[in-house]
């Protein structure tokens, strides 16, 4: 008899609070260095190399040992994807020796490699088909509240070789099959920039402002991403963007500009979550998990409109705060993803963040946004402020609330965190809390 | 330098076929009264499959908005960088749209607002696609 799939997601509306909320919990996190790419040389940079260090790291501040650990859940798609060309894969080079004789540990780690080489003696749940950082992180919450084990390590491992990101593949090719045939032909691959480029086009022409709005907001995300001393801004001496490199930097898709777009990076993070119980006997204090819901919204034509981001984004705030039980007033710390800017407007609006409604963003980014302000918005510096990691945003909530964040620490309230890697049409957020309920 | 070119499939067919003939032909559920495009297997709106028919319209629109592209990742349109990239609503369906570079306008120079009327463009040996030009 067929094993049904198990149907972890929370991704329909009214599913009402959590059942789990507070009963599950992040007790600890690691991040590898970031670096642009790797070297191709420097064994202990691989992708494979930086996940086994994030997932010591993890264990080490959670205060657990290899044999504690009964749960692995590892991304393994590679983030460059099937346009990666050069870039995605190594083959055909000439494979290293053990553990690196394959495309595993190079371009790709999943959750058996890691637990081989980690030498994990006691995991009985390692899943197969991971979904990203997006979701992983309620995969994890879900699958610990379900009993399908009790110490569980995450792992989003986000691989950069070199050549041009996604310029190969099917990027390269001279004819567009399945989806690409309606977008391809006139010059548009498909990604999240096209997505929501045209709807923030859209957007400033419904409210008011211009493209360069966005950029009080990219600035700070700047700032903050200094101020994260894993990030590969901090760590590889960046100076501080200003407004005049903003609004004097190239395009990619006028009025899209290179820093609205975030940095590809050779990098891994790792969490240790766990249950809420467990967790309160680990190192650290435990960041309970409030609730994780998801979603998975389809298009109805070629182009999302400004009309249906709206209703997207709006669905998954109501989802999020339904599940948790809180309202906008209740999150204290809001880490939206940024992967390109002109996305987190759609969401700092839809969830009503410090009263932000439809068309307030660009007079809220010119507020003050710093950490140390009134309205600390994405002081994780996501992206755009860390690089493609697309881990910043849940680590700076867990150090929030932990209240060890260091200079990026939040002078406003700091117990409860919202957190997601998502687009407005698919993806997943994280409700955070200091206290279990 | 040429478009890159459509790959038809079992389900898009019809719609290749209608351009390769110079129409704009796309689905309509006839429970729904609403058309669809790009093609589906069911109805966006009410999942019906058997209420999926072909229907020819008259290809006119507006421009909604428009990027321009500068540094895309496909290769074969890099020669043409800079472009026009714009946004066109379908006039009898608002809620369809689709992309248009805009043969004849000159990149950043997009009349946003302005009516717009379809054409088909060869993109390779015996493949049109579906473009569109400013109506004066």
């Amino acid at each position: 008899m067929a094993t049904q799939p198990y149907k972890w997601r929370r991704d329909t509306d009214g599913l009402g609070v959590w059942e789990h909320r507070g009963k599950v919990a992040v007790a600890g996190f690691g991040h590898s260095p970031v670096n642009r790419r790797w070297d191709e040389t420097s064994m202990d940079q691989t992708l494979g190399a930086y996940s086994m260090l994030a997932c010591k790291l993890a264990m080490e501040d959670a205060g657990v040992t290899p044999d504690q650990i009964d749960g692995v859940i590892c991304c393994d798609s590679h983030i460059a994807g099937s346009s990666g060309g050069t870039a995605s894969n190594w083959a055909p080079r000439p494979y290293f020796d053990p553990p690196y004789d394959s495309e595993w540990g190079l371009t790709l780690v999943n959750g058996d490699w890691l637990v081989k080489q980690l030498e994990l003696p006691n995991v009985k749940y390692a899943p197969s088909n991971v979904p990203t950082i997006g979701e992983m992180l309620g995969l994890a919450a879900q699958s610990i509240a379900d009993g399908k084990c009790t110490t569980c390590l995450v792992i989003y491992p986000t691989g950069n070789m070199e050549g041009r990101y996604r310029r190969g593949g099917e990027n390269a090719q001279d004819h567009a099959d399945g989806a690409r045939q309606w977008t391809f032909p006139w010059g548009n691959h498909g990604g999240n920039d096209f997505i929501n480029i045209f709807p923030h086009n859209q957007y400033c022409l419904k409210y008011g402002g211009t493209h360069d709005d966005v950029a009080p907001f990219v600035i700070n995300q700047h700032r903050n991403g200094l101020l994260t001393p894993w990030g590969y801004n901090a760590s590889s001496g960046m100076v501080q963007l200003t407004e005049e490199d903003y609004v004097n930097s190239r395009y990619i898709l006028n009025p899209l500009r290179i820093f609205d777009c975030d940095r590809p990076v050779n990098a891994s993070a790792a969490y240790l979550v766990t249950t809420a119980e467990r967790a309160r006997d680990m190192k650290q204090p435990p960041v309970y998990v409030l609730n994780h819901s998801q979603h998975n919204f389809t298009q109805r034509t070629t182009q999302p409109d400004l009309d249906e981001i709206e209703e997207w984004t709006d669905r998954a705030a109501k989802r999020m705060y339904e599940g948790a039980g809180l309202g906008p007033a209740d999150v204290d710390i809001f880490n939206p993803y940024d992967g390109y800017s002109i996305m987190s407007q759609f969401f700092l609006e839809a969830f009503h963040w410090h009263g932000v409604k439809r068309g307030d963003s660009f007079a809220f980014y010119a507020d003050d946004i710093r950490v140390e302000g009134p309205h600390p918005f994405s002081s994780s510096g996501g992206n755009l402020g860390n690089g493609r990691t697309r881990t910043a945003m849940y680590t700076d909530s867990i150090e929030q609330l932990r209240g060890t964040a260091g200079p990026r620490q939040v002078t406003v309230r700091a117990e409860t965190a919202l957190a997601a890697f998502t687009t407005p049409s698919s993806g997943g957020w994280m409700m955070f809390g200091k206290h279990p309920s | 330098m040429p478009k890159i070119i459509p790959a038809p499939d079992d389900l898009s067919k019809p719609f290749w076929d209608a351009v390769n003939e110079k129409r704009l032909s796309v689905q309509n559920c006839t429970a729904c009264d609403r058309l669809q495009y790009p093609p589906r297997q069911t109805c966006f709106a009410c999942g019906s499959a058997e209420k999926l028919e072909w229907k020819d319209v008259e290809g006119k629109g507006h421009i909604s908005t428009y990027i321009v592209i500068e540094d895309g990742r496909l290769n074969r349109r890099m020669p043409d960088q800079p472009y026009n990239l714009a946004l066109i609503t379908l006039d009898e369906d608002t809620s369809v749209n689709f992309y248009s570079n805009l043969p004849g306008v000159p990149p950043y120079e997009v009349p946003v607002g302005a009516a717009v009327q379809v054409i088909f463009e060869e993109v390779g040996p015996d493949q049109l696609i579906h473009e569109w030009q400013v109506v004066d």
